[in-house]
């Protein structure tokens, strides 16, 4: 029987949840990675490896990996740094994609390396050097910490040498060869400030590949599709309580339905209203319902971060969240209901699921 | 020989690392050179590039805060402390 696996990095170490295809009963293990603040866990489908980004304020950045589903675990960081005369330093290592072995890790300042060897070692890979804003990322005052970042990378589902990257505060690229060569993909989106390129300047939160045409992203400053491989996008706000929100989620066999949580804008970033809400579209973001069933309705102020938030494969598929107060939500039923499955859990940065068999 | 000692955030991420140690070395650097040698991937964990120690990494040779270029004696103790930081 399949064992379904979730995956949470939180301030104070990764943490492992498992259950049956039921999810109904989940067993937590952990906190793993010393205690490190970890920002993404992710498996490799075809290894079943686990890697787990985090930047201790001691230790600086590391890749840490399990190769027996979190039994123990052990680092590297080795490559993952610009070179010691560089005026670009390494200070958080911030997502994970990982397939067939191969490891890319976006940082601060921008850039992605990889793994070939099983994170063992890693070596750059890209800075998107030359595109429009690097001018930005580059300029020493904009150095990190906590500024423009590779906040997300997101794999195509066939083409392996095909990915975006988000730039945080810049926007969103793609690379269809490796990396070699990026492509500014933000036309159609809204920004609400001056931009000083036509093509970037945009706040690209999350993005999420719904099938071989089809992305979403939640924005800044609104919800957003692309039926275009991401070459033009259309506003699809309409009907959700806020144009604001980090995570979300696409159906894994519906290419119409797509889940969001939208969030209180400017300082606040909770749940409007005190009630905890996820918000569904059924038709690309024609119209949107809220899923609410199970959730806190009262006093319930809780965020969400950018990768918070996943969705499994099953037939009937589930959705999961995690707040950043420690929450952890699930669903088995396409998020129609929902069940508090760990309550107590440091501030969380990312859930992602898989099935493993 | 210097007298090393490394603080408790850091052995648990290497095998058999272990709180104090002996080891022949001029420099602070030196001995963080040493500790690489056994332990790969340590150098990591204490320095960034430059190289430099980390913020929040601190160095004291004979009770006196020191750098990577701190000359060692034979008898020195060397204290690698984790800085109070984060919540």
């Amino acid at each position: 029987m399949s064992k379904t696996l979730l995956l949470v990095g939180t301030r104070k170490g990764a943490f492992l949840l498992d259950s049956d295809a039921d999810r109904r009963d989940w067993n937590l293990r952990g906190p793993f990675c010393e205690g490190w603040p970890v920002y993404h866990v992710v498996q490799d489908s075809v290894t079943g490896d686990i890697y787990a980004a985090a930047a201790s304020e001691w230790h600086g950045s590391a890749v840490w990996r399990s190769k027996d589903f979190g039994e123990t675990w052990t680092l590297s960081s080795e490559g993952i740094s610009y070179g010691e005369d560089s005026p670009r330093k390494v200070s958080k290592v911030s997502t994970l994609a990982v397939r067939n072995g191969r490891v890319l890790v976006g940082v601060e300042a921008p850039g992605i390396f990889e793994s070939k060897d099983g994170g063992e070692t890693f070596s750059l890979l890209t800075t998107l050097a030359g595109q429009p804003g690097s001018e930005m990322w580059d300029d020493p005052a904009n150095q990190p910490p906590g500024h423009l970042g590779i906040s997300a990378i997101a794999l195509d589902k066939k083409d392996d040498s095909r990915f975006w990257a988000i730039v945080q505060g810049i926007g969103l690229f793609e690379t269809a060869d490796d990396g070699s060569s990026w492509t500014p993909r933000n036309r159609g989106l809204r920004a609400d400030w001056p931009r000083p390129h036509e093509e970037v300047g945009f706040c690209v939160h999350k993005v999420v590949r719904s099938d071989d045409s089809r992305l979403f992203q939640q924005n800044h400053v609104g919800m957003h599709r692309s039926d275009d491989d991401g070459h033009t996008w259309t506003e699809i706000t309409e009907g959700l309580p806020t144009e604001f929100g980090f995570a979300a989620a696409a159906h894994p066999h519906d290419r119409d339905t797509f889940y969001t949580i939208p969030l209180a804008p400017l300082h606040g970033r909770t749940m409007p209203d005190g009630k905890a809400t996820v918000w569904q579209t059924k038709d690309a973001g024609s119209s949107w319902r809220p899923l609410r069933s199970g959730l806190p309705q009262e006093d319930a102020y809780l965020g969400v971060l950018r990768e918070a938030m996943a969705a499994d494969t099953y037939d009937v598929p589930g959705l999961y969240f995690g707040t950043s107060t420690g929450q952890l939500f699930a669903s088995n039923d396409e998020g129609e209901s929902w069940n508090e499955i760990a309550s107590y859990l440091p501030p969380i940065s990312s859930v992602e699921v898989a099935i493993v068999d | 020989m210097a007298e090393l000692h490394l603080p408790g955030t850091l052995t648990p991420l290497f095998a058999g690392l272990p709180r104090r140690l002996d080891v022949e070395a001029a420099t602070v650097d030196d001995a963080i050179s040493e500790l690489e040698r056994q332990w790969p991937g340590l150098r990591d964990r204490l320095c960034e590039p430059g190289p430099s120690l980390r913020t929040h990494i601190h160095v004291y040779v004979d009770r006196e805060r020191a750098s990577l270029a701190t000359p060692l004696e034979p008898r020195s103790r060397v204290d690698v402390i984790a800085a109070i930081s984060g919540g």
